[in-house]
């Protein structure tokens, strides 16, 4: 396999894009990335997307973005691996260049939310449930979440401590330019919001917007940003037959052999943007990551040792609680910041001296997730 | 009415929703007064005729402590069918294991369709067509706002299954009758969503005239006087009809007092009297003798005469209608309306 | 809503019924076509209906076709053959929902396609009725 090196990365601010479409937020990631990258010699195309076909009643995807960014002919497939889309597109484009298949290869997301009703967007969220069984109980995301959150209550932390996954997720958010709500926000205003989903507040719930991110992938030359550790592993769907519903098994497999691809132990990384899409759901991906052990994730989050001076600076943009979690495109915003992190161009979130970050997301209720382990290189 | 072969109950069971509305509630809503029972079942959100009529089945399955795929035949009674048109009965049969060997249908004749469906499988086993045949009286029954019906149309129903007279058997079958004429007391047209009455009329020249009928009927067909009955069941709409009705035929309140439920679960319409029966077999002892009178409007009424057996002492135990009844939560009149669909379908 | 998804699912939600691995042993509700030992033989099996709260939520924020059961409890339940579902828990106030609390199954309707459309069963769970 040839090393993977990320060569350019687009972002745009996540918010509510009311007079955009999908393929135009796309484009403008897309363009973004391609400048930063000084190539137009793109020879394939991957579009993380979760919610087209639902949102916009929108598939073909893959046609659809490259005749957007004015290349149709380009080969171009949408990935779809809920919310984990974006990861797991990242991982399809760096086996694509690694194989030797493809020379530069555009991996870009965008999710648009706003273009439906909220009681929409619950329903687009629990269609990464199995649908007969699962979904049919009416249950939802939060409310799948909810059950886990209220598990680990009863055997590891109080309601505040797991809630301090936001508080630090909106302090690292402040200043980020393409953060959707970059502001502070107290434990007390989380944990006075109303329930979403008992034990889940709202405030501890990512929000709705609309994104995309983008980014190139090029083999490896002299210096940059390289992608070391790649992987993508699923779990049962359904929480009711887990061995233990508090260990995200997808992401502990995930993570075991993107580290062993890395030749890294989780001591060794320098951040981690993890997938916080409610707070219990940060919590249990910082312990499956091996970044905290068993039932200790809500101490490290307490004790600063996730702040960007910590011991492992996590969610350094805010995460997707205070970044945003425009579904599909969110895998790409991790992995496009964690790049900005090891460029050292993440401006007042700059993690000092980081060489190794680690992106995780997950879909489903961590029925799939995706971890990817970029390092500086040749500098 | 006599069968060919001795028929009897097997299994029963019946069932009531958990809410209640309170006589008071409606006479706060109203600015009214009065309480022709004290109150009313409603449904939960999720519950409709199907979900009554399957909670009654199984429980009958369970006492009959037979396999449900016996059953012949699955017949509901009802004037709230979920759907106008799609049988209730196989959602039930296919809920139960019933299906497919088994002949469904739903029935319909206000009040007394539950009854009409007894006799229906009473005859099916009585002349060997089936095994096992189950009845079903149930609604969640329908009375406009500010109507005297509000007061007491309400929700639940009972469930029998009958067989061939054996040891097995709770209580078997003597005799029953039909007595009807067409007498349009109370009704409710085609996408109507509920019915009309005649008020007073439908008092003496139809509930009291066709249960006198039909009881009359059934004593002179057998011979028996009131007094050779440990129990009797009328159908009861409120709570001074069936009192007034017993008295007027010789029996006493003592008879009808075990299975008058209406003035705690209202009017059950077709789940009334079946339900009646429920509550007196949960009490009665083998060889008590119970009398049983529907009244179903436009109009009609079954009688039937049972007898309890050893069995249903073994039989009866689990959850009773008692049991249901005592379970209970009231709730306002917004809560109430909301139930009922009638602020979110 | 698809009538066919509906009906071909009828049997397993209507009476609890789930497959068991002829090969392993390996118990499944909902069925699944390969056992994790390779096995693609099964037997049917019918569940207990009767279990215990294992955790909980409250949804208050539902799904389309959920929005007029709002809010309601949806539990993971542990049956007493050692089964694990999830689950609508009924008859109940949210605050009164414990762990450990004793559940027994009702046949319910779960969502309704519009007026005009099928109505949808399945089970749900209540406080046992003893």
């Amino acid at each position: 396999m040839r090393r993977v090196a990320v060569a350019g990365v687009g972002l745009i601010p996540v918010k509510e894009y009311w007079d955009r479409s999908l393929q135009s937020l796309f484009a403008e990631a897309a363009l973004k990335a391609l400048k930063d990258a000084g190539t137009d010699k793109v020879d394939s195309v991957y579009v993380a997307n979760m919610s087209g076909s639902f949102m916009q009643d929108q598939i073909n995807m893959g046609a659809l973005v490259t005749d957007s960014l004015g290349r149709p002919g380009l080969p171009a497939v949408r990935v779809e691996a809920g919310a984990a889309s974006g990861g797991v597109a990242f991982h399809e484009a760096v086996k694509a260049v690694a194989s030797g298949y493809s020379e530069c290869v555009l991996v870009g997301g965008a999710e648009k939310m706003s273009d439906v009703l909220p009681e929409a967007a619950t329903t687009a969220l629990v269609m990464s449930e199995e649908q007969e069984y699962t979904a049919y109980t009416g249950v939802t995301q939060a409310g799948l979440s909810a059950m886990l959150h209220r598990l680990y209550l009863d055997l590891y932390a109080e309601p505040a401590q797991v809630g301090m996954m936001a508080v630090k997720g909106h302090d690292h958010s402040v200043g980020c330019k393409h953060a959707q709500y970059p502001f502070r926000m107290s434990i007390d205003r989380a944990m006075d919001s109303p329930m979403e989903a008992d034990p889940i507040h709202m405030m501890e719930c990512s929000g709705v917007g609309d994104g995309a991110a983008a980014m190139v992938l090029v083999p490896a030359a002299d210096s940059g940003v390289e992608v070391v550790g790649s992987a993508v592993a699923t779990d049962c769907c359904s929480l009711a037959i887990r061995r233990d519903p508090l260990i995200f098994e997808s992401v502990r497999r995930a993570a075991e052999k993107a580290y062993s691809m890395a030749g890294v132990k989780p001591d060794d990384i320098d951040l981690a943007e993890v997938h916080d899409d409610f707070t219990i759901n940060g919590i249990l991906s910082l312990e499956a990551l091996g970044l905290a052990g068993w039932g200790e994730a809500t101490k490290l989050v307490a004790g600063n040792a996730t702040d960007k001076d910590g011991k492992i600076p996590t969610n350094t943009f805010g995460g997707l609680k205070a970044r945003g979690h425009p579904l599909g495109a969110t895998g790409l915003y991790q992995v496009a910041e964690v790049a900005l992190q090891l460029r050292g161009a993440a401006g007042d979130h700059q993690v000092p001296g980081a060489e190794v970050g680690l992106a995780q997301s997950m879909g489903g209720m961590a029925s799939v997730s995706a971890v990817n382990i970029l390092r500086r290189f040749g500098v | 009415m006599k069968t060919l072969r001795q028929v009897g109950i097997v299994g029963y069971g019946a069932y009531v929703p958990m809410y209640r509305l309170n006589a008071a509630e409606i006479n706060r809503m109203w600015g009214t007064s009065g309480a022709p029972v004290e109150e009313k079942s409603v449904v939960a959100l999720d519950e409709d005729t199907v979900t009554i009529s399957v909670e009654c089945a199984k429980q009958a399955v369970r006492r009959a402590r037979i396999d449900p795929s016996l059953i012949g035949a699955v017949y509901v009674g009802t004037e709230s069918k979920p759907y106008a048109v799609k049988p209730s009965g196989t959602i039930v049969a296919e809920a139960i294991g019933a299906t497919p060997s088994v002949s469904t249908a739903d029935y319909e004749f206000a009040c007394k369709a539950g009854t009409e469906a007894m006799q229906t499988c009473i005859g099916l086993v009585g002349s060997g067509m089936q095994r096992y045949a189950m009845a079903i009286g149930a609604d969640t029954a329908q009375g406009r706002p500010a109507d005297a019906l509000e007061y007491t149309a309400a929700c639940g129903g009972a469930a029998y299954i009958f067989a061939e007279r054996s040891a097995e058997t709770v209580a078997y079958l003597e005799a029953s009758y039909s007595y009807v004429t067409d007498t349009p007391d109370f009704w409710r047209r085609a996408k109507e969503m509920y019915p009309r009455h005649g008020n007073r009329f439908t008092g003496e020249p139809a509930y009291f005239k066709h249960i006198t009928g039909a009881t009359k009927g059934l004593l002179k067909e057998t011979g028996y006087g009131p007094e050779e009955f440990k129990y009797a069941v009328f159908h009861q709409p409120n709570t001074k009809f069936p009192i007034t009705v017993a008295r007027s035929l010789g029996f006493s309140v003592d008879q009808i007092n075990p299975g008058l439920v209406v003035g705690k679960v209202g009017n059950t319409y077709a789940g009334s009297s079946p339900m009646g029966l429920a509550a007196t077999l949960d009490v009665a002892e083998p060889g008590d003798r119970i009398f049983m009178v529907s009244y179903g409007s436009g109009s009609g009424s079954d009688a039937f005469i049972f007898t309890a057996q050893d069995a249903l002492r073994d039989k009866r135990g689990g959850p009773n209608l008692k049991g249901f009844i005592d379970r209970k939560r009231n709730v306002d009149y917004a809560t109430y309306l909301r139930h009922r669909g009638q602020i979110i379908q | 809503m698809s009538v066919p998804r509906y009906w071909r699912n009828e049997v397993p939600r209507y009476r609890l019924m789930g497959r068991k691995c002829v090969a392993c042993g390996a118990r499944y509700f909902p069925a699944q076509p390969v056992c994790t030992c390779g096995g693609t033989e099964f037997e049917d099996i019918k569940l207990v209906e009767a279990g215990e709260v294992v955790t909980w939520t409250v949804i208050r924020s539902p799904p389309l076709g959920y929005e007029k059961y709002a809010p309601y409890v949806v539990a993971l339940v542990e049956l007493d053959d050692g089964m694990r579902l999830l689950s609508q828990v009924v008859d109940v106030d949210p605050a009164d929902v414990k762990a450990g609390m004793r559940v027994e199954a009702v046949f319910r309707k779960v969502r309704e396609d519009g007026p005009s459309g099928i109505i949808m069963y399945g089970y749900k769970f209540r406080p046992m009725v003893e």
